[in-house]
């Protein structure tokens, strides 16, 4: 960062980023990287669990997308009860990034924007954080199945 | 800076003789516990949303300072104040009860001091009795500026907690007993230092402190040490550490007065981080601490700087920087 | 013992992607819906490289149940429909493979919000 900061003991405008960058307390990363690990890899191995599960009565495939459904509805419960965001809180990705983190940011909203009926409300706000995903995930899907045809992949 | 013209009104007559808070549950869990008018065991307050629960505080604060006063809603001249939410809903919605006029303020987390600056001056213009009131409730602010309540996030260790609660005081023109009153004002300038990260709002806010508890001295020829204590708003912990740097390379050391309303709201325990942020921070404590030390002579001068960060969720995902505000009122007793 | 380390490994290849989620916050401060739409084309343009089916084979839930696992079964899918079916196939494909998953997360995200309601957080 900008050394002059604290050699000349100044504070402008221009260095005000730096100064401020070098002013804020950090995160303690190792305690964020270690929550997110455990709780990202117990909620693998649940999901693990499930497919172990069905694949008594289901294809591979079945199994994997049922245990996907399952931990999906599981957040969703959570999420109504107020669990999950106090999860969220210290587990950081650990909980954001397994699909119980997308389960998680499709009901929140929904929830939270219930007060404005279930039509403006729940309907229209129900993938305000989520939404991003399912576009972004479609449309380049589709890219990607295009350009496996184009080139015969 | 020299050639800069004053921003600094005085009044004379601005007397606060009276003033009203109403409190959310964590707020009154924190360090300012038992200062408060009414504490509520529940931020839903009994209605349906907290955006009606919101409302109610404004109507439960404003009616509670006129009663408290020994004044009728029929006795008040203007209503003044605003909060968070667009359009300054809460608010305006709660002045539909009231016969008196009503000018709706917004300057984010500023709008308690903008509020008793406006009230100052129409007491200065004839007006008997004006009613300042501003505040904040955490669960509207939180679904305005940030996430919904239920999403599992890991906040920065910047962030600050949006306060809920509602502070409103009687300004009258004429007080038998001697009362605290607003003596002098400096009306903030919008400072932008380029800050994006909006969950840091001390930081983009500490300019703006300084620059207007500058221009305070310069215009009013005062020294920190002129005075008992500065509050700040709700610049937070970090905020306020800035805050003492930029002053100090401008000549004012103001370590030893310089409290912050956010900053103090909370205990540490009480997981804010940086302590409390929104309009209701200075209306809280002002309304409640600061007016009893006042009147018990704890306090005989001291200056009020409310704070405000004027971004928007709309401009913060367009990726401006955000602009900041500091108006200041000097009370006395 | 298998099943074991079925276990295990999906432990560690699911904790590990959320590490590498978690150091990307730490050091970018990226928003929730940022690092989801990130680790979803992640896990997509890999599958399009046909990797990241190796990895769920490896281990399993480690690499399905986050959600790069979910761009990766929609690239799979309409990389396969559109082999079969050509451009319709492409068009269909991705979503059809999806469809438990979003449907459950739409109807569980209605039910939730006609049961419960919001609470304030406490910290």
């Amino acid at each position: 960062m900008d050394k002059s900061i604290t050699e000349n003991n100044v504070i402008s405008k221009d260095n005000y980023k730096s100064y401020v960058f070098e002013k804020m307390p950090k995160s303690s990363h190792w305690k964020n990287m270690f929550w997110a690990f455990l709780i990202g890899g117990v909620i693998c191995v649940i999901g693990q669990a499930f497919i172990e599960l069905y694949k008594l009565w289901f294809s591979i495939e079945d199994a994997a997308v049922l245990a996907s459904g399952t931990m999906v509805l599981i957040a969703a419960i959570l999420t109504g009860l107020g669990v999950y965001d106090n999860i969220g809180r210290f587990a950081g990705a650990g909980s954001t990034i397994p699909i119980t983190g997308f389960s998680n940011a499709v009901v929140s909203p929904a929830l939270e924007f219930r007060a404005e009926g279930y039509i403006y409300g729940v309907g229209a706000k129900m993938f305000l954080v989520a939404g991003p995903v399912i576009v972004n995930g479609v449309t380049i899907s589709v890219i990607i199945a295009l350009l496996t045809l184009a080139f015969g992949g | 800076m020299e050639c800069y013209k004053s921003r600094t009104l005085t009044f004379t007559n601005a007397n606060i003789i009276e003033g009203y808070t109403v409190a959310g549950p964590k707020e009154n869990d924190g360090r300012y516990k038992g200062f408060f008018d009414i504490a509520l065991e529940d931020d839903m307050f009994g209605q349906k949303t907290f955006e009606r629960a919101e409302r109610k505080m404004f109507e439960h604060a404003i009616d509670g300072a006129i009663a408290k006063a020994n004044l009728t809603t029929m006795e008040i001249d203007a209503v003044v104040g605003g909060d968070l939410l667009n359009q300054i809903v809460s608010m305006s919605f709660a002045a539909r009860k009231q016969h008196a006029g009503f000018l709706g303020l917004y300057n984010a987390c500023a709008t308690f001091v903008e509020s008793l600056i406006v009230g100052s001056c129409l007491i200065s213009n004839g007006f008997e009795n004006v009613v300042c009131a501003a505040g904040s409730h955490f669960s509207t602010a939180e679904r305005q500026y940030r996430y919904p309540l239920e999403l599992g996030v890991l906040r920065s260790p910047v962030t600050q907690w949006t306060a809920t609660g509602v502070g409103a005081s009687v300004l009258s023109s004429a007080s038998e007993t001697p009362v605290p009153r607003v003596t002098r004002a400096t009306i903030g300038r919008v400072v932008d230092y380029g800050i994006m990260d909006a969950n840091n709002m001390g930081a983009a806010m500490a300019p703006s402190a300084c620059d207007t508890l500058v221009r305070f001295f310069k215009d009013t020829n005062t020294v920190p040490e002129d005075y008992d204590a500065i509050f700040t708003g709700d610049l937070g912990k970090l905020g306020s550490d800035i805050l003492l740097d930029l002053t100090r390379q401008e000549g004012y050391d103001i370590s030893k007065q310089q409290h912050d309303c956010g900053a103090s709201l909370y205990w540490d325990e009480q997981q804010t981080y940086q302590g409390g942020s929104g309009a209701a921070c200075s209306a809280l404590v002002f309304n409640s601490v600061l007016l009893s030390r006042l009147r018990s002579g704890a306090y005989k001068k001291i200056l009020i700087a409310g704070t405000g960060a004027l971004m928007s969720p709309t401009t913060s995902f367009q990726g401006d920087s955000i602009p900041a505000i500091t108006h200041l009122a000097e009370v006395c007793i | 013992m298998e099943v074991f380390l079925m276990f295990v490994k999906a432990f560690v290849v699911g904790g590990a992607i959320c590490l590498i989620g978690q150091i990307i916050i730490n050091y970018t401060h990226l928003t929730n819906g940022k690092i989801l739409v990130l680790f979803l084309i992640a896990g997509a343009v890999l599958e399009g490289f046909g990797l990241y089916s190796k990895l769920i084979e490896f281990a399993g839930a480690g690499a399905s149940i986050p959600i790069s696992g979910f761009g990766s079964a929609l690239v799979k899918g309409a990389v396969k429909a559109a082999k079969a079916e050509g451009i319709y196939g492409a068009l269909k494909g991705g979503l059809a493979a999806c469809a438990t998953g979003i449907s459950v997360a739409i109807v569980s995200g209605y039910l939730v919000a006609v049961i419960f309601k919001p609470r304030t957080k406490k910290k």
